[in-house]
């Protein structure tokens, strides 16, 4: 005897409406099935609709949390059907790896909030919040906006920085470095969150590589792949400072050691790259209208949630002919799916959370007992169950997971 | 004397409920920032609650989508009289950046009625706790029916 219990579509504090459909048996958790589409705005017809040029500024909406992913990723696809890859200046270069990772710190940092957020640990999700404020201020510096920022632009970047951004850019990472190896000791040790995230949520090797699963949530199952390093766009090597985080242990705490891991790397390719910024120009001109050959291209980047590809294919005039996105949720989704089999339901916030917070915060659930008995509970109370459900349990809980 | 408790009672504890109808994150997270440490929102007694059913202000980001229009009207039903809407950004202000595209309505007042508009993309927190804390302003003074009706 089964029960289903839908999650969503709406959600009390951020990211996009989704329905998840849960099958249990008592308090295990037998199948999970994912509803999509609430968001569809047909974006990738929208991009038919625009000239070359203004692509990548639309492009950026389609996620505000890693807009500069999409455009640089949009912008490098752009480039190729252009074929003016290799004339990019070096200083331009440079300053969008720049913008990329502090990208990567923010959404990093606001990930590790909400998946605290998720297991009751409101703590961490505050302080993350609040040194995510400081990558903010960098990023409204670089771009002119705090969160949707278009620092690059087709043959270049928008803005050049100056000393007083370097000056302010080299504090910050020093301070984010700190904090971090914090959050990684409060991760590691501190009790209340290793019950909730050791040997939750576990994703094999094997599992992983069969559903496709990228970017940190692979990368925590051992995985070693990362399209920076793979691809060398814009620049990218072990000269600034890249290296790969990888964990073998599959389960959530492996993913978020792995994106804090990652937020130290990211620091350190930021410190280096301001170092020796390159002088010279910022932009190659690109005039507006401007028509390329008929032809197709695929651009792919490493996004904070995993890999990124761009399809574009061109018919000689001033608009794309067709434009694909596949976004690193998409591939992880299913994985989220397999990472709930298994569980309880109490676990199922935080397992969740830790695939990628686009849908780690749902609204509401409705409990169908056969088809008769319906009860309704909405999130909070899903998480003040879930909550309440580990302070009983505690005793056998600890046993299991920590020791 | 009864309208002027609940005038009082909406000066300190104006609950808000955040939906997002189709959004890019990009006003979502700035919702939940005006709420974190640096902007600290809760020091006028606003707090973000999970449900329609315990808030006063609906908080609409992002261009209204095809399929979440009914599920937008429905919450709106479900939120207690008297309610206002704070259309945040400038997606549900007018569509403007999703204009032309096939499955985006554009708009929150299309769909539902809005009280206050918050432009930018995104809109920055401050822009939203100013939203917020003139619509506060204005019930304690008396200038919004709908308190006075309810």
């Amino acid at each position: 005897m089964g029960m289903y219990v839908p999650i969503g579509p709406y959600h009390p504090a951020l990211k996009e409406p989704i329905t998840i459909k849960i099958k249990v048996e008592g308090e295990k958790i037998v199948d999970a099935d994912i509803e999509l589409g609430y968001n569809h705005r047909g974006i990738e017809k929208l991009l038919e609709s625009k000239l070359w040029i203004s692509v990548p500024f639309i492009s950026e909406h389609i996620c505000g949390i890693c807009s500069g992913v999409h455009q640089m990723t949009a912008i490098m696809g752009i480039e190729r059907i252009f074929d003016m890859e290799d004339k990019i200046p070096e200083r331009a270069r440079m300053l969008r790896i720049v913008g990329l990772e502090l990208e990567r710190i923010h959404s990093h940092l606001l990930w590790l909030g909400v998946a605290a957020h998720e297991s009751g640990f409101d703590t961490i999700f505050m302080y993350t919040w609040r040194d995510r404020e400081s990558i903010l201020d960098l990023l409204e510096m670089q771009g002119g906006r705090r969160v949707v920022y278009s620092i690059g632009k087709v043959g270049g970047v928008r803005r050049d920085v100056d000393d007083k951004f370097i000056r302010k850019a080299k504090e910050t990472m020093n301070y984010i470095k700190k904090r971090a190896q914090e959050y990684m000791k409060a991760f590691e040790e501190d009790p209340t969150l290793l019950a909730r995230f050791k040997n939750v949520a576990l994703l094999p090797y094997d599992v992983a590589v069969n559903l496709g699963a990228v970017g940190p949530t692979a990368r925590a199952s051992g995985i070693d792949y990362d399209v920076r390093w793979e691809d060398r766009y814009f620049g990218y090597s072990e000269e600034i400072g890249l290296r790969v985080a990888v964990r073998k242990e599959g389960d959530a705490l492996a993913k978020a050691l792995v994106r804090l891991d990652e937020i130290i790397i990211s620091a350190e390719i930021i410190e280096n790259v301001l170092e020796n910024l390159p002088a010279g120009p910022i932009e190659l001109k690109f005039p507006p209208l401007k028509t390329p050959a008929p032809g197709e291209a695929v651009a792919r980047s490493e996004a904070p949630r995993g890999e990124l590809i761009y399809y574009y294919r061109s018919d000689g005039k001033r608009t794309p002919y067709r434009v694909k996105v596949r976004t690193p949720t998409m591939a992880n989704i299913l994985s989220a799916g397999y990472m709930v089999r298994g569980g309880y339901i109490a676990d199922v916030p935080v397992a969740f959370a830790t695939i990628d917070p686009c849908i780690a915060c749902m609204e509401r659930c409705i409990i169908v007992d056969d088809g008769k008995q319906v009860r309704k509970l909405d999130w909070a109370k899903l998480k003040h169950y879930a909550n309440k459900w580990f302070n009983e349990n505690w005793h056998w809980i600890k046993e299991e997971r920590i020791y | 004397m009864q309208k002027k408790l609940k005038r009082w009672a909406f000066k300190r504890s104006l609950w808000v409920f955040h939906v997002n109808t189709g959004g890019c994150n990009g006003c979502d997270i700035e919702i939940v920032d005006a709420l974190t440490p640096k902007y600290d929102i809760e020091r006028f007694g606003i707090k973000l609650v999970p449900s329609p059913r315990h808030a006063d202000v609906l908080l609409v980001t992002g261009p209204i989508t095809k399929k979440q229009a009914d599920l937008l009207k429905r919450i709106y039903e479900q939120t207690p009289d008297p309610k206002f809407v704070v259309a945040i950004g400038t997606c549900a202000t007018s569509g403007a950046t999703f204009e032309g595209a096939y499955n985006v309505i554009g708009g929150v007042d299309k769909v539902i009625p809005v009280d206050a508009y918050v432009v930018g993309c995104p809109a920055r927190p401050e822009a939203i706790i100013d939203a917020i804390a003139t619509l506060i302003d204005k019930i304690d003074k008396g200038e919004v029916e709908k308190v006075e009706k309810a």
